[in-house]
């Protein structure tokens, strides 16, 4: 169980939170104009790295805010994104 | 093997009687089953898994691999860890573990979550060192340890520390903590579990249940001592046959002689000691064999070959080298292994000392300190030394405690050595998993070189012990195998938990009702009054339909489904969800979230819509509706509520946040009656005579039986529809009335078939999250006119655009009374084409209808359906079974003028190529539905002449008589009594608990009733969240906590604008209650929520149980938002008081949360 660092509530227990995956991937300015493949790299293709993360999450059963952390993949240390 | 007649932790004036076997056995306070057995000359303690071998106990702690036991409900336990009571019946196993089936579990297990600064495991000299240098520092500090008692291995041990016994030590120690307010100590509590971020589980053993804790620590100080560990040499599993300390503390902490003749078998220094405390209990010391060339002296240098067995089984002699000592007790150290087990679960690494011989902590991953023997340090002023160290740490403060003296030797390294490498099939490394040097070698002889798959393929150390005796000694027997230095072989991950534990730990009080929450909607009793039978939607308890007495559910069903169809009937619809949304774009934020348009969208109107997440697939429908300008309610199908709200969020947070719109869900604030079937405007003209002429797809303020409420006609049966919506306090009156009027309630089911007959697809049902709404034929929804929608883009990529997709289809069966189960396969020339979603039986086709999904097939096709071993033909039609023209949308024919039945079958019109059965009729689902304005052709978001005439029926209102299909007279139908629930007792709501005196309550009960003649009287009452549970609050608690529902506090949710006022629950949100003067743009949601107050010194400790935030009165001092149990609540508090602002829905799961943790 991870303690993840709401920037409104502190620190609470993961399950408080629902994932968001990989952060800074903006919603395309004008969809109509991307190629399938352009399309399709927004909506299906995430990163994977072993090591630091920067990733979203969403603290839905405490202030129901949306923020970015930096996690490490392998050892789940968490701190600020930059 | 006897007992001692003094000396030891046991009380011996109190006799304790147990069975073991079956047998009558006495043991007295102070003593383990193990301790007690080996008193009472009890030597075979059981069996081996796979040999069936008599083995004996063999340590002292939770290391035991051999004795095994099941007790009462636990199917097995390690006979070294359970402390006697009186009467304990106590079965030896066959290394597996039992379940009786006939067992009764009547212990109540639970959880607790602290939090602290210092998390010490282990009582013993470094743990309590430790927890003095932190505690005295003013630390928060929780000091855990296994047993009944502190001081760890001084329990066992004759250790002087300044010239006085070590326990006077201890005694000192734990006096000192005592004192220190911030400091708990958690006896008989096992640390199992060391995960992320200081987070650590332990289990503490009660005599009413376990507890499960959650810790949650700024530094873990790990001070969990060593195992002792044996060697594999022919016959070691010998009974008689035991690790030297444990023969050691036996002595010593249990004063029982564990055998009359001994050899001390040393491996390691702690032989020498073990040896001199068994001599002093009067056990004959046969020799002392010590490997190392430095042995000491009177020591016999060598090593033990073997043993030999008496008739018994059990161990008779020793053989050293050629040499045969008889003896009944083999006491072997082997050297030690110390307790890294949670140090690894931190992922911190180990790694091997070649001088200790032994995997010791390395790098840590976390604020993790391990002290004492857990890092090799084996002295007990050397471990309290560094006890006292590690308990610094924390604070970076040297703690300036004295280091005691102690008697100690210092010891030497162990000897290097694994053990004969002899292929003997008795000379054990596992003896739980009957593993063998042979087995070992036969692994390393197939090509293995991984400790892992060793571990794996001779199933060493995969036994309930974990390895705790034979981990090293397979990695030992490796490293000799291969060649290779134990370091380079590693050891295997260690994995949580580190002791077993059981599920009904685990489960705690997280048991039948409370398992899982139930929530229930505002007319829930008046459901179960009726006998409804439920179905779960989500966490909701739904009516899945309402039988009479002796009806079936076919026949029930039936019943409820002409109801709707020919006269009127009823329906709990309070569980869709329900999201208030405002703000200057919320029709430009509702444009990019549906696929059709809402921003044009008439006020007072309401729209069906369907949304898509980014790879176009279909994740929710519903309808919303404009209340102004700037204000929008949007209904979500009942299982998607919560995801919806959030989906809406996370466009807003993250990709929009510049858009002015704001969202407060008000599901539970509002309770919602679905009125269906061509009679449904008697019923509305009686309970709200405003909302009668109600033009389809419109909405309306009314007042509902003398309390303000919303009307909308929208249907989700293809019949006359409103649903009526009063907030959640009022809903079962307004439901009691409703049915008084002559609706007959339906539920889920019968919801489902007519919906199906209308071919409205339920999301969730028909869809499976790879399904478009061009797949759904529901094209016509999706505008083409918007530059983009979420999904949008997607639906012209390559795959979604095939044309050879999965469509939804209708199915009719070729035999007119077969039945196609839901699930079944379609195939057609041995080709798999799709599968059926929904399937029912329809009344007015008087046949089964099914709509599937399926690709590649037209209407008139003919398929196999294919379900288990049946076959059944079917035939392809549009998915529009019923009035595919919508005449009956407003009222249709009555039941004296009856309606044509349904198309016949074989009339049914083909789909169209989009699957659009008709240009006027479209699916549509949940709450939700068509109209005339939705046609393919018909300009998205155009408000067209969806003005009905108001039906005829919507007039009546004088002379409205109760319907009554079932023959209910309605002249004689008095009022279901509202159970007396009436609020006398309104408080003010406002900060501090206090309760203003009985006032009149703010919805007064109200009469309304046009008089006259049979016409019943109708009532409104006003009923809070958990008023069932007022006595039994009031009966429970005792002196220490008292528990109330504090009913009828007014509530608003403001976001955006801070009002001054209330509780900040986000960034821009805030809840204010109590009788304040509500703000523009505040949405009342004082039917969302309801407060349970507890009070008095024991909240905390309930608290406790249940939620995971830090609640120490120094640092939870306002409110915050977080769990309870398994409900979402705010927490407020005052003192000793604690307010929980509970959702409705949640108040019947709560309320018997709390009864249950304060009953026990």
């Amino acid at each position: 169980m991870m303690l993840i660092d709401c920037p409104f509530c502190g620190p609470r227990d993961e399950n408080e939170f629902h994932y968001g995956g990989q952060a800074g991937i903006a919603y395309p300015e004008a969809p109509g104009e991307l190629s399938d493949a352009e399309w399709a790299e927004y909506v299906f293709m995430r990163d994977n790295p072993r090591g630091w993360f920067r990733e979203r999450w969403f603290h839905g059963l405490g202030c129901r805010t949306w923020f970015t952390v930096e996690r490490h993949t392998v050892t789940h240390e968490i701190r600020k994104a930059p | 093997m006897s007992r001692l007649p003094s000396g030891g932790l046991i009380d011996r004036s109190v006799t304790l009687p147990f069975r073991f076997d079956g047998r009558q056995l006495h043991g007295h306070p102070g003593d383990t089953l193990a301790s007690a057995l080996l008193a009472s000359g009890v030597r075979v303690a059981g069996h081996s898994v796979n040999l069936g071998r008599p083995r004996g106990i063999f340590t002292a702690g939770p290391e035991e691999p051999n004795a095994l036991v099941r007790v009462g409900a636990d199917p097995m336990l390690a006979a070294t860890t359970v402390e006697l009571h009186a009467g304990l019946e106590a079965w030896s196993l066959r290394g597996k573990g039992r379940l009786d089936p006939g067992a009764v579990d009547d212990r109540r297990h639970d959880k607790g979550y602290l939090h602290c600064e210092v998390l010490v495991v282990g009582g013993g000299p470094a743990g309590l060192a430790a927890a003095l240098a932190a505690g005295e520092s003013g630390l928060r500090v929780i000091l855990v340890d296994d047993q009944p008692r502190l001081g760890g291995d001084l329990l066992g041990s004759r250790v002087l520390l300044d010239g006085a016994p070590a326990l006077g030590w201890v005694a000192a120690a734990e006096s000192r903590l005592a004192a220190l307010p911030e400091v708990r100590v958690l006896t008989r509590t096992t640390a199992t579990g060391f995960y992320d971020h200081g987070y650590v589980v332990a289990v503490e053993r009660r005599p009413l249940g376990e507890r499960l804790w959650h810790f949650r620590a700024g530094r873990v100080v790990l001070a969990t001592g060593a195992h002792e560990r044996s060697l594999p040499f022919p016959g070691n599993d010998l009974p008689g046959v035991m690790l030297a300390a444990a023969a050691r503390t036996y002595a010593n902490r249990y004063g029982v002689r564990p055998g009359a003749r001994a050899v001390v078998y040393a491996c390691a220094d702690s032989g020498y000691e073990a040896a001199r405390d068994l001599a002093a209990a009067g056990v004959e010391i046969a020799a002392v064999v010590d490997p190392r060339p430095e042995g000491l002296s009177g020591a016999l240098a060598g090593r033990v070959t073997g043993t030999v067995a008496g008739d018994d089984g059990t161990l008779a002699a020793v053989l050293i080298a050629d040499r045969r000592v008889e003896a009944d007790l083999l006491a072997v150290a082997g050297g030690w292994n110390p307790a890294v087990h949670l140090f690894s679960q931190s992922q911190g690494r180990l790694w091997f000392d070649e001088t200790l011989r032994a995997f010791v902590p390395g790098e840590p991953a976390q604020a993790v300190s391990p002290a004492g023997a857990c890092r090799g340090l084996y002295g007990t002023a050397q471990a309290i030394e560094d006890g006292y160290r590690a308990g610094a740490e924390a604070h970076g403060r040297v703690a300036g405690l004295r280091v005691p003296v102690s008697d100690e030797e210092a010891l030497r390294p162990p000897a290097a050595y694994w053990g004969e490498l002899d292929p003997d099939p008795t000379a054990f490394v596992d003896l739980q998993r009957d593993v063998t040097v042979a087995d070992v070698a036969r692994a390393t002889g197939a090509g293995m070189r991984s400790v892992e798959h060793v571990k794996r393929f001779t199933t060493a150390s995969t036994g309930a012990d974990q390895g705790k005796t034979s981990g090293a000694l397979v990695v030992g027997v490796l490293s000799e195998l291969l060649g290779a230095a134990p370091g380079q072989v590693g050891v295997t991950t260690f994995r949580p938990p580190y002791t077993p534990v059981s599920f009904a730990t685990l489960a705690g009080r997280d048991r039948g009702p409370l398992s899982d929450p139930a929530r229930t909607t505002a007319m829930h009793g008046a459901h179960v009054a009726r006998g409804a039978v439920f179905e779960d939607v989500g966490q909701w308890k739904r009516p899945w339909y309402f039988p009479l007495s002796g009806e079936t559910m076919r026949e029930a069903v039936r019943r409820e489904c002409e109801a709707a169809r020919t006269a009127v009937a009823a329906m709990d619809a309070s569980t869709l969800g329900k999201i208030d949304i405002r703000g200057a774009d919320a029709g430009a934020f509702l444009d990019r979230i549906y696929t059709n348009m809402y921003s044009t969208l008439a006020i007072g109107a309401c729209r069906y819509g369907l949304m898509c997440t980014a790879d176009g697939m279909v994740f929710d429908d519903g309808t919303t509706t404009r209340l102004g300008e700037h204000h929008y309610l949007m209904t979500t199908t009942t299982g998607n509520a919560a995801a919806v709200l959030d989906w809406l969020e996370e466009w807003h947070q993250t990709e929009w946040p510049s858009l002015d719109v704001r969202f407060t869900s008000v599901t539970d604030h509002w309770a919602t009656v679905a009125v269906a079937g061509p009679l449904a405007g008697r019923v509305i003209a009686a309970v709200a005579p405003e909302a009668v002429g109600l033009a389809f797809m419109r909405y309306t303020d009314a007042t509902v039986l003398g309390v303000p409420g919303r009307v909308f006609r929208i249907s989700f049966s293809g019949e006359l529809a409103y649903e009526v919506n009063v907030p959640w306090h009022h809903g079962r009156a307004l439901w009691e009335a409703v049915l008084d009027l002559g609706a007959v309630p339906y539920g889920t089911e019968t919801m489902h078939v007519l919906r199906a007959e209308k071919g409205f697809p339920i999301v969730g049902q028909d869809t499976d999250g790879t399904v478009t709404p061009q797949d759904l034929g529901m094209s016509w929804i999706v505008s083409g006119r918007k530059p983009d929608f979420v999904g949008k883009r997607s639906h012209t990529r390559p795959d979604t655009s095939r044309t050879d997709r999965k469509r939804l289809v209708g199915l009719l069966t070729e035999d007119p009374s077969a039945f196609v189960e839901e699930g079944a396969q379609l195939v057609a020339d041995g080709v798999m084409l799709g599968h059926v979603t929904s399937s029912y039986p329809s009344v007015p086709l008087g046949r089964a209808i099914s709509l599937a999904l399926a690709r590649n097939v037209s209407p008139g096709d003919r398929l196999t359906a294919i379900s288990g071993d049946t076959t059944i033909p079917v035939r392809v039609v549009s998915p529009v079974f019923y009035d595919p023209d919508n005449h009956r949308r407003d009222g249709g024919p009555t039941p004296q003028n009856p309606p044509p039945q349904a198309i016949p079958p074989s009339e049914i019109t083909p789909a169209s190529p989009q699957g659009v059965v008709s240009s006027e009729v479209t699916p549509g689902s949940s709450g939700g539905v068509v109209s005339s304005e939705a046609t393919p052709s018909s300009p998205q978001g155009a408000v067209p002449s969806e003005v009905t005439p108001v039906s005829p029926q919507g007039r009546v209102s004088s002379e409205v008589t109760p319907v009554s299909p079932q023959g209910r007279v309605s002249s004689e139908v008095t009022p279901v009594s509202p159970q007396g629930v009436v609020s006398s007792e309104v408080t003010s709501g406002s900060p501090g608990g206090a309760v203003s005196s009985e006032v009149t309550p703010t919805r007064p009960e109200g009469t309304v009733s046009s008089g006259g003649g049979g016409f019943p009287v109708l009532r409104m009452w006003a009923e809070s969240p958990a008023a069932g549970f007022k006595e039994r609050f009031a009966a429970v608690g005792g002196g220490r906590v008292r528990v109330r529902e504090v009913p009828f506090v007014p509530m608003w949710e403001v976001r955006g604008e801070e009002p001054g006022k209330g509780m900040r629950l986000g960034p821009e949100w805030w809840l204010v209650a109590g009788e304040v003067e509500p703000g523009p743009g505040w949405v009342d949601v004082s039917g969302q929520r309801t407060v349970i107050e507890l009070t008095g010194p024991g909240a905390l400790d309930v608290l406790i149980t249940g939620c995971p935030i830090d609640l120490h009165p120094g640092v939870f001092t306002g409110h915050a938002q977080t769990v309870l149990g398994k409900a979402p609540v705010i927490l407020q508090r005052y003192g000793d008081l604690y307010r929980i602002f509970v959702r409705s829905s949640y108040a019947n799961y709560l309320g018997e949360w709390l009864i249950d943790a304060l009953e026990g």
